[in-house]
C-alpha cells in the first residue's frame, strides 16, 4: 500500500524526484514508510522488538539511541536513524540485508528532507477523534484535490447509466423501465427517484448483504460436520433496520448487546445473535476450552474489524506489528464477551441444536399466541364445568364399570396391530411383511444372527394395566430358522426393567439367570411353524405402580421370526387407554372409600374425557390446543445470546490455550484509545463495550463505517482497505473529507439513509465512469475520483439482475433461507450428518439471492464463483476476479438458463419485429437501446440458431424445459428456443454483470 | 487489491504502450507484482531454478495411524496393555481420550523389510513398499491442531485459521499454469469403507485473499465433473460457441467504448470456459487408456474411486495441470484399527503405486513431487481397539523429482508418541514444496490487510537432507 502515497506524489506535476523543498507529511508519508520497513523489529510487539529500540511511538522516534539522537530535528547526520540507514557498511545498514525489506533511494531521500524540514510528528490520523464541522461539500474536496493534480474530471454521464448505477448501488437491482420513462419525461426529479429507491424494501435487501458479510452470516455453523442452525431471524432483523433507517449507533449497541438493554425488546434480543454467528464446532474429541478461546478470538477480530476497522486479531499470539494494540488489548477486549452462554463443543449433531436458543415471537405474534393461549384455558374450563346431570352420569359411569370389572367377559385389546399406531418413535427395524398375515392383519418379520430387537418408545397412547389382566404377543417362528429366546419388554417412567423371556438365556439384557420383574422366565421356547399367543401377567413384571406402559420391545436371539398383534386382555377395556394411572384404575375398581382425593381427581378426568355430556366442550378445547400449538410451532426457535456469569479471561502467551500463566484480564477497550466515560468502578459489559464503541471517545467507529458506504458507491474506500485504518491500511486520499463526513454522519443522528443521499446527489457520483487515456496513465486507480467507477456486480446481484430482469424474481421479504438450483451432488463431501440439498419448490427458486441458503464450507458454487465469501471471517472488500467459472456459471448454471427463457418469452411475447425484440432485450437488462451493430449481431445469432432449431425441434424443446417454471404454450418452439440464445448472450455480456 | 492492481496495470500499458510508465509501474508495485500478460499467460515468480514442474498431494484424510503404516515400534509391541508411561502423556494434549486411562496398544499389523534400501513399511503397503527406493520416508511430523478441520486448514495453508490461500493456490499464483484448457489446481475426492468419512471444506482448496482464479477446482466423481461446464440441455457446443463468440463480440465492442481493461481478461476467461466443456469430458473418458494400465490402478473407470483418481490424477499431470490433490475420506480410525486398516490400505495400496509405476515409466516422476500422508497421526495408546488424534509425531513419504529417495529422515521416540530426532513441522514441509518448485517460501508473499502474508506464516524451513 506504500505504492499509494509514491502515486500521489507522482500525480504531482513534475513528478519523479520530488523538489527539495516539498513539505513532508510525516502521517501521510513518514510514518506508512518506517510501518512498513522498520516497525517489525522496531515497534509495538515488546517481544520482538531489536536494540529497545521502538519507532511507532512519539518517545522512542525522539529519544537517544547511546546517547545518540534516534531523530535530531534539523540534523539528519547526527540522527542514528538517518546514520543507519545510510551506513557504507553493509553489515551495519538498515534495514538488514538478511530482511526481506530494504528502502530505495527515493525513500531514504524523504526521510532525510524530513528531518531536514525539522521533524514535524503527527499522530496517526485515525487515532485521534475526526475533524469537521458544518456541511460538507464534498464536490469541493474532491475538486481542490484534482486541480492540484491538474487533471480534469469525466464529464456528468448519461441520464440511463446514472439511473441504473443508483439501482445498483442503493437496490442491488437493474432499473426499473417506467421510472425510467418518468425520468426522461420530466415526471420525476432525480432526488425524487432517490428517495424512492431509499424507500423501495430492496434496498434494505441491498444493505443487508453488505453486513452479512460484515458480521459473517450465514445458515451452518462452520467447522467439520457444519450443521445447520436457525439465525435467519437475525437476517430479518437487519433487513428491517436498514429499511427503516434504524440509526447506525442504535443498530450497533442493539447488536453487540440488545439482550442487556432494559426490558429488551424481541428485536433487541435477536439483534444480539450478532454475538453468536461465529464459526463452532460439533467434532467429537475437541477440547472445549480450545474452541472456547477460538469462539472468543473470533469475535474480537469480528468486532473490531467492524467496529474499529483494525486487525485487532494479529495479537492474539503476540503484540500487534505495526499498530499499538497489545496482547492484553486483545484478551481484555475477548472478555466482554465472557458472559455469553455457550459451551465449546457442541453434542448431538442429529439434533442440530446449538443452545440456549429462543423461541422468536414479536408483538404481533406474541399477542396472538396470548390470546390463544387465554382461548385454551377458557376452553379446558368449559370441558371441565360439573353440574347435576354431569354428576348423575358419572355415577352410572362408574356403577356400570365395576359391574363390567366383576363379572364381565375378558376381551382382547390391541395395543400393536397393522401398525405400531400408538404416536411413539419406532426405533430398529420395523419390517412389515404383507405377504405373511395372521388372520387379515399384517405382521412384522424379524431375523437376525445375534440379539435383534425392535420396538417404541414415548406412546402417546399408553396402557393402563390392572389386577386381572393378561399381556399378549402374538409370534410365529420359522421352523427353519428358530431363534434361541424371545423377550418381551415394557417401558414405563424411563426404565426397560420390565422383561419376559421364553427360552435362553442368550439376550444379554436384564439380570441374565435370576427371576425378577427385570428378567421374568416363562418356560419353554413356543412350538414352531404355528401362530402362538404368548402370555404374561402385568403384576408379576411390576407393571401395576407407577405410570401407565408407553413402550413395547420384541427381541429375539438369531432365528426368523415374524411378530403380530400385542396387547392387553381384560375385562375393562374403557379404563386400558387413557392415561389412568394403574394405582387409581385398582381405586376405582375398589370402590369409593378406597381413593384418595388426587385418584378421585384423576378418575373425575377420566370420565370428563370420554363423556358424551361434554362431547362438544373437548372438541372446542381440542380446536384451540391445536390452534395454540400450531402459531407456537411456527415460530422460528433461534441461537439467542444469553448473558450469564462471566468466564474467567486469561492473557494467553502465544496464543496457547493450554498456557495457564497468562494474567486475568477484565473487559476494557484498547489502552491507547481514549477511554470517554468508561466504567471503572464496577466490571464492565458487552453493553458499556457497545455504548463506548458508538461514543465520542471512539475516533474509528464513524470512520469505518463512512469509508464503508464510500466503498459501496465509488468502488473503493477513501481508506484504501476498509478493514485496516491502522499504520499499514493506507492513508485516506482525502483524510479532511473522510473526517468531515464521519463527523456529520454523527452529528445528524447516525442517519444512514441521509448519508447515502447526500453522497448520491454529489456531481463526483455522478460523472461518468469511462477511462481515458489520460486517466489511465495519470491516476489508473481512480484515486482522485475523476471519473466513477466501473466494477462487476456482486455474486447476488448478479443472479437477482438476471431474475429480475426476466420477470422471475419473487419479491418475498425474509423468512427462511431457501434453495435455489444447485449442482447435484456438491453436499456429497459433508457428514454429520449427511445431507443433500434438495432445490425448493415454487418461489424458492427464484428469491433474492440474499435468502440463499448459506453454507459455510460449501457455499452455492454459482456466488463463490462470483466471489461471494463463505462467511466464515469478516469481509469488508470481496474479491473481484475475473474467472472461467464465472463463464460457466452465466453460461449454463439452470438459474440463468430459465431466466434466458422467461426474458425471451417476455420479448417474443411484447414484440412481434425482430429489431424491436432485439430493443426490448437490451433496455430490460443494459437499460439502453442497442446499436445497430448490435441489432445485426444478436439478429444473425438469432437466425443461426433458428435455423438449428427448426432441424432439431428436439433440442428445441429441451432447452426450453429448463428450470422448473412454465413454458409459455404457444409460440413457435424453434422461434423461442432461437430467443432464448439471444437472451443468454444478452445476459453474459460483460455489461450486464457491470455496474458502470 | 493486487488483482485490481495487476488489471489496471494491464488496461494501463494498453493505454501506454509499456515504455516509460511500465517501467514505473513495476517500480511501484514492487516485488509482488511480476509482468503478467493475458489470462492465460503463464507468469512466473520464480525464485530459483526448479527441481518439479508439479506436485500431487495424495491426502489420507482423517489421519493415518504412522504405527500401523511407516512407523515401526516395537517397544510398542512389547508394552502392550500396560499403562503409558505418565512421562509421555503429562500436560500434552488429548482429543477424545482426555480424562481416560491410557494404555499401550501394540501395532496391530507386521511391517516388512522393501527394497535395495531396506525401507521398513507395514506389509499391508506392498505395492507402495515396491517403490521403496524412491521413497523419502519422514517419521518425525508434527502438527499444531488436533481436530480434523482446522488440521486439514493447517496442512492447506499453513494457518489453523480460516480465510488463508492454500498451498495449491500459492503455487499456481508463484508459477501460472502450463495448461490452457484446464485450471491449475484440481481435487479430487474419494470416500471409503474402512472408517467414519472425514468432511472435507471448500475452504481446503479456496484461494483464500489470493486472486480467484487460482481456487482449486473439485473434479467431482458423480453429477458434471467440473460444476457447470455441461452446456444446458438443447444447447450443443456448436451453439455454445456462437454463443461465446458473439459475446466476445459485444465486450470487445464494449471495451473500445469504456477503456475497460476488464473485458479482455473476460474475454479470454470465456474462451478457458468454452475449453474446458471439451477438455473436462475428454480428461475424464478413459477409454483410451489400455487394458493393462487400469488393471495396474485397479480401476475400470471414473467410477469416484481412489483407483480412478489416481489414474486422473496422471492424466492431469500429463495435461500440465500444476497442483493436484487427491482426498481418501476414510483414515479416521477411532475404533477396530485392525480391519479397518487392513480395508483403507487395500483401497489406496495398490493404486498408490501404480500411480508412481505410470508416472515413472511416462518421464513424468522426475518433474513431479508426490506426497502421501494425512493431517495427522494416531495415539500409541488405545482408543478401545483403535487409536485417537495425535499431533506429536506421524509420518508422511515424499517421492519424485530431487527427492533423495531409498530414506528414511527423523523418528519418533520409542513408543511412537513424540518426534525427537529432527522435528518437521508442517510448515517446514511447505517450505521445502515450494523450494522444490523454484520458489523461496520467504519470498512468496501477499500483501492483504497491511500485512505480507505467505504460505508458511511466520515459520518454515527447508528440509535438505530430504533433497537429492
Amino acid at each position: 500500500m506504500t505504492g499509494l502515497s509514491l502515486l500521489l506524489l507522482a500525480l504531482v506535476p513534475g513528478d519523479g524526484a520530488a523538489s527539495e523543498d516539498a513539505v513532508v507529511s510525516f502521517d501521510r508519508e513518514v510514518r506508512p514508510l518506517l510501518s512498513d520497513r522498520c516497525f517489525e523489529c522496531h515497534g509495538p510487539d515488546a517481544n520482538a522488538r531489536e536494540a529497545g529500540l521502538r519507532l511507532d511511538e512519539r518517545e522512542g522516534l525522539f529519544g537517544t539511541a547511546h546517547g545518540v539522537p534516534v531523530v535530531a530535528p534539523g540534523r539528519p547526520e547526527d540522527s542514528v536513524l538517518f546514520q543507519r540507514i545510510t551506513d557504507e557498511d553493509p553489515l551495519q545498514r538498515m534495514p538488514p540485508s538478511t530482511s526481506r525489506h530494504s528502502l530505495l533511494a527515493g525513500e531514504v531521500d524523504l526521510l532525510r528532507r524530513w528531518i531536514e524540514q525539522g521533524a514535524p510528528w503527527e499522530g496517526h490520523w485515525a487515532w485521534s477523534a475526526p475533524q469537521g464541522s458544518g456541511a460538507v461539500d464534498v464536490d469541493a474536496h474532491i475538486d481542490a484535490a484534482l486541480e492540484a493534480a491538474q487533471l480534469e474530471p469525466r464529464t456528468p454521464t448519461d441520464l440511463r447509466t446514472l439511473v441504473r448505477r443508483l439501482s445498483w448501488d442503493l437496490t442491488g437491482l437493474p432499473a426499473d423501465l417506467e421510472d425510467l420513462r418518468r425520468l426522461e419525461r420530466g415526471e420525476l426529479a432525480l432526488e425524487g427517484f432517490v428517495d424512492q429507491l431509499l424507500a423501495s424494501p430492496h434496498y434494505g435487501e441491498r444493505m443487508t448483504q453488505h453486513w452479512l458479510d460484515l458480521v459473517r452470516y450465514a445458515d451452518t455453523v462452520g467447522y467439520h460436520g457444519d450443521q445447520e442452525w436457525t439465525v435467519w431471524p437475525y437476517r430479518d432483523w437487519v433487513l428491517r433496520a436498514f429499511n427503516e433507517n434504524m440509526p447506525f449507533d442504535r443498530f450497533t449497541v442493539e447488536q453487540l448487546a440488545g439482550d442487556l438493554l432494559p426490558d429488551a425488546t424481541m428485536g433487541q434480543r435477536v439483534a444480539a445473535t450478532y454475538n453468536r454467528l461465529n464459526m463452532v464446532t460439533f467434532e467429537g474429541g475437541s477440547q472445549p476450552k480450545e474452541f472456547l478461546l477460538k469462539y472468543a478470538a473470533d469475535r474480537v477480530r469480528n468486532y473490531s474489524s467492524i467496529w474499529l476497522g483494525s486487525t485487532v486479531g494479529c495479537a492474539e499470539c503476540h503484540d500487534h506489528k505495526f499498530d499499538p494494540y497489545t496482547t492484553r488489548d486483545f484478551y481484555a477486549l475477548s472478555a466482554f464477551f465472557a458472559d455469553i452462554d455457550e459451551v465449546g463443543v457442541y453434542g448431538n449433531f442429529q439434533g442440530r441444536k446449538v443452545p440456549p436458543e429462543m423461541r422468536v415471537a414479536y408483538p404481533a405474534d406474541q399477542a396472538r399466541l396470548d390470546a390463544l393461549a387465554r382461548a385454551l384455558v377458557g376452553a379446558e374450563r368449559e370441558a371441565t364445568v360439573w353440574d347435576d346431570d354431569l354428576r348423575e352420569a358419572r355415577a352410572l359411569w362408574e356403577r356400570d364399570l365395576l359391574d363390567r370389572a366383576r363379572s364381565g367377559e375378558r376381551r382382547e385389546v390391541e395395543w400393536v396391530g397393522a401398525s405400531q399406531g400408538n404416536g411413539g418413535r419406532d426405533q430398529g427395524d420395523w419390517r412389515w411383511d404383507d405377504s405373511v398375515r395372521r388372520g387379515e392383519v399384517r405382521t412384522r418379520v424379524q431375523q437376525g444372527a445375534e440379539t435383534v430387537q425392535h420396538f417404541f418408545l414415548g406412546a402417546d397412547r399408553t396402557l393402563t394395566l390392572g389386577e386381572g389382566d393378561l399381556l399378549f404377543a402374538w409370534v410365529r417362528i420359522d421352523p427353519e430358522d428358530p431363534p434361541q429366546e424371545l423377550m418381551l419388554q415394557f417401558h414405563r417412567d424411563g426404565t426397560w426393567e420390565h422383561r419376559a423371556v421364553w427360552g435362553g438365556p442368550r439376550i444379554p439384557f436384564g439380570p441374565v439367570g435370576q427371576d425378577a420383574p427385570a428378567r421374568r422366565p416363562q418356560g419353554a421356547l413356543p412350538p414352531v411353524g404355528e401362530w402362538v399367543r404368548l402370555e404374561v401377567d402385568p403384576a408379576s413384571l411390576g407393571l401395576l405402580e407407577g405410570s401407565p406402559v408407553d413402550g413395547m420391545a420384541f427381541t429375539q436371539f438369531g432365528g426368523r421370526v415374524h411378530w403380530a398383534e400385542a396387547g392387553v386382555e381384560t375385562r375393562v377395556p374403557d379404563l386400558v387407554f387413557g392415561g389412568l394411572p394403574p394405582a387409581a384404575r385398582a381405586a376405582l375398581l375398589a370402590g369409593e372409600g378406597e381413593r384418595d382425593s388426587a385418584q378421585a381427581a384423576q378418575l373425575d378426568a377420566r370420565f370428563l374425557a370420554e363423556t358424551p355430556l361434554r362431547a362438544e366442550q373437548r372438541e372446542a378445547l381440542e380446536r384451540a390446543r391445536a390452534d395454540h400449538d400450531a402459531l407456537d410451532a411456527s415460530l422460528p426457535r433461534m441461537v439467542a445470546t444469553v448473558s450469564v456469569a462471566p468466564r474467567e479471561v486469561r492473557v494467553r502467551p502465544r496464543g496457547n490455550w493450554m498456557d495457564d500463566s497468562g494474567p486475568v484480564v477484565q473487559p476494557a477497550v484498547p489502552a491507547f484509545l481514549p477511554q470517554g466515560a468508561f466504567p471503572t468502578e464496577r466490571r464492565a459489559t458487552r453493553l458499556d463495550l457497545a455504548r463506548w464503541t458508538v461514543s465520542d471517545a471512539n475516533p474509528l467507529a464513524a470512520r469505518a463505517f463512512v469509508n464503508r458506504i464510500w466503498r459501496l458507491l465509488f468502488g473503493a474506500g477513501l481508506a484504501a482497505d476498509p478493514q485496516d485504518l491502522g499504520t499499514q491500511g493506507g492513508r485516506p486520499t482525502h483524510p479532511e473529507l473522510l473526517d468531515a463526513l464521519a463527523v456529520e454522519f454523527v452529528a445528524g443522528g447516525w442517519d444512514v439513509k441521509a448519508l447515502i443521499r447526500r453522497l448520491v446527489l454529489t456531481r463526483t457520483y455522478q460523472r461518468s465512469s469511462r477511462l481515458t487515456p489520460e486517466l489511465a496513465e495519470r491516476d489508473p486507480y481512480n484515486r482522485l475520483l475523476a471519473r466513477q467507477a466501473r466494477f462487476r456486480l456482486d455474486a447476488e446481484f448478479v443472479r437477482d439482475g438476471a431474475l429480475a430482469s426476466s420477470g422471475l424474481l419473487a419479491a418475498t421479504l425474509g423468512g427462511p433461507s431457501v434453495k435455489p438450483y444447485q449442482p447435484e451432488g456438491y453436499w456429497a463431501q459433508l457428514n454429520f450428518p449427511l445431507r443433500r440439498w434438495r432445490a425448493d419448490a415454487g418461489e424458492g427458486l427464484h428469491r433474492r439471492s440474499l435468502y440463499t441458503f448459506w453454507c459455510r464450507t460449501f457455499t452455492h458454487p454459482a456466488l463463490l464463483a462470483f466471489d461471494a465469501p463463505s462467511r466464515e471471517e469478516c469481509v469488508s472488500a470481496r474479491n473481484r476476479a475475473n474467472t472461467p467459472q464465472q463463464a460457466l456459471v452465466l453460461l449454463n448454471d439452470p438459474s440463468f438458463v430459465e431466466a434466458a427463457r422467461v426474458l425471451a418469452q417476455a420479448v417474443v411475447a411484447r414484440e412481434a419485429r425482430p429489431q424491436e425484440r432485439v430493443a426490448h432485450l437490451f433496455e430490460r437488462v443494459l437499460t439502453r437501446a442497442p446499436r445497430a451493430e448490435e441489432v445485426a449481431l444478436v439478429l444473425e445469432l438469432v437466425a443461426a440458431e433458428q435455423q438449428r432449431y427448426v432441424a432439431d425441434p428436439d433440442a428445441a424443446r429441451a432447452l426450453l424445459a429448463v428450470g422448473e417454471s412454465a413454458a409459455l404454450d404457444g409460440p413457435d418452439p424453434a422461434e423461442l428456443a432461437a430467443w432464448t440464445q439471444a437472451a443468454r448472450l444478452v445476459l453474459n455480456t460483460g455489461e450486464a454483470v457491470t455496474r458502470s | 487489491m493486487s488483482q485490481q492492481v495487476l488489471f489496471t496495470r494491464r488496461g494501463l500499458l494498453g493505454y501506454a504502450g509499456g515504455g516509460l510508465l511500465a517501467g514505473a509501474m513495476a517500480s511501484l508495485l514492487g516485488r509482488d507484482a511480476l509482468a503478467r500478460g493475458g489470462g492465460a499467460a503463464l507468469g512466473s515468480r520464480l525464485h530459483h531454478s526448479p527441481r518439479v514442474r508439479r506436485v500431487i498431494h495424495l491426502c489420507m484424510a482423517g489421519g493415518p495411524s504412522h504405527l500401523e503404516t511407516l512407523d515401526e515400534k516395537p517397544e510398542l509391541a512389547r508394552r502392550d496393555g500396560e499403562p503409558m508411561p505418565e512421562s509421555f502423556t503429562r500436560g500434552q494434549q488429548l482429543a477424545q481420550l482426555q480424562g481416560q486411562a491410557l494404555r499401550c496398544f501394540a501395532p496391530q499389523h507386521p511391517f516388512q523389510t522393501f527394497g535395495a534400501s531396506g525401507q521398513r513399511i507395514s506389509a499391508l503397503f506392498p505395492s507402495i513398499g515396491a517403490h521403496a527406493d524412491r521413497l523419502c520416508i519422514v517419521r518425525s511430523m508434527t502438527t499444531d491442531q488436533i481436530n480434523h478441520d482446522p488440521a486439514h486448514t493447517l496442512m492447506n495453508t499453513g494457518s489453523g485459521l480460516s480465510g488463508r490461500p492454500s498451498m495449491g493456490s500459492w503455487t499456481t499464483w508463484g508459477l501460472g499454469s502450463e495448461t490452457q484448457d484446464l485450471p491449475g489446481y484440481v481435487v479430487l475426492t474419494s470416500i471409503g469403507r474402512g472408517g467414519q468419512m472425514q468432511p472435507i471444506a471448500a475452504r481446503q482448496w479456496s484461494a483464500g485473499f489470493l486472486p480467484g482464479r487460482h481456487q482449486g477446482v473439485h473434479l467431482r466423481s458423480s453429477g458434471d465433473p467440473v460444476l457447470y461446464a455441461r452446456p444446458p440441455a438443447g444447447s450443443s457446443l456448436e451453439d455454445q460457441r456462437r454463443l461465446v463468440d458473439a459475446t466476445a463480440a459485444l465486450d470487445r465492442a464494449e471495451a473500445t467504448r469504456t477503456g475497460d481493461p476488464e473485458l479482455a481478461t473476460r474475454i479470454a476467461q470465456y474462451e478457458m470456459a468454452f475449453r474446458m466443456q471439451t477438455s473436462v469430458p475428454e480428461l475424464m473418458d478413459l477409454g483410451d487408456e489400455s487394458r493393462e494400465t487400469l488393471e495396474l490402478y485397479g480401476t475400470e473407470g471414473a467410477d469416484g474411486s481412489y483407483a480412478a483418481n489416481c489414474l486422473l490424477a496422471r492424466r492431469l499431470a500429463e495435461r500440465g495441470v500444476r497442483f493436484i490433490q487427491l482426498y481418501h475420506r476414510g483414515w479416521d480410525h477411532h475404533g477396530g484399527i485392525k480391519r479397518s486398516m487392513e480395508i483403507t490400505a487395500r483401497e489406496v495400496d495398490q493404486a498408490t503405486g501404480a500411480l508412481l509405476t505410470d508416472l515413472a515409466r511416462r518421464g513424468l516422476l522426475e518433474d513431479t513431487l508426490v506426497i502421501w500422508g494425512g493431517e495427522f497421526g494416531r495415539t500409541p495408546m488405545a482408543q478401545g481397539n483403535g487409536r485417537d488424534h495425535h499431533i506429536k509425531g506421524f509420518s508422511l513419504w515424499l517421492a519424485g523429482g530431487g527427492i533423495d529417495g531409498g530414506t528414511s529422515y527423523g523418528g519418533t521416540d520409542e513408543l511412537g508418541y513424540a518426534a525427537v530426532d529432527r522435528p518437521v513441522h508442517v510448515n517446514d514441509l511447505h517450505a521445502t514444496l515450494l523450494h522444490l518448485l523454484g520458489l523461496d517460501h520467504e519470498r512468496l508473499l501477499f500483501r492483504f490487510q497491511g500485512r505480507d502474508y505467505r504460505l508458511t506464516d511466520v515459520a518454515g524451513r527447508v528440509v535438505r537432507p530430504w533433497l537429492a
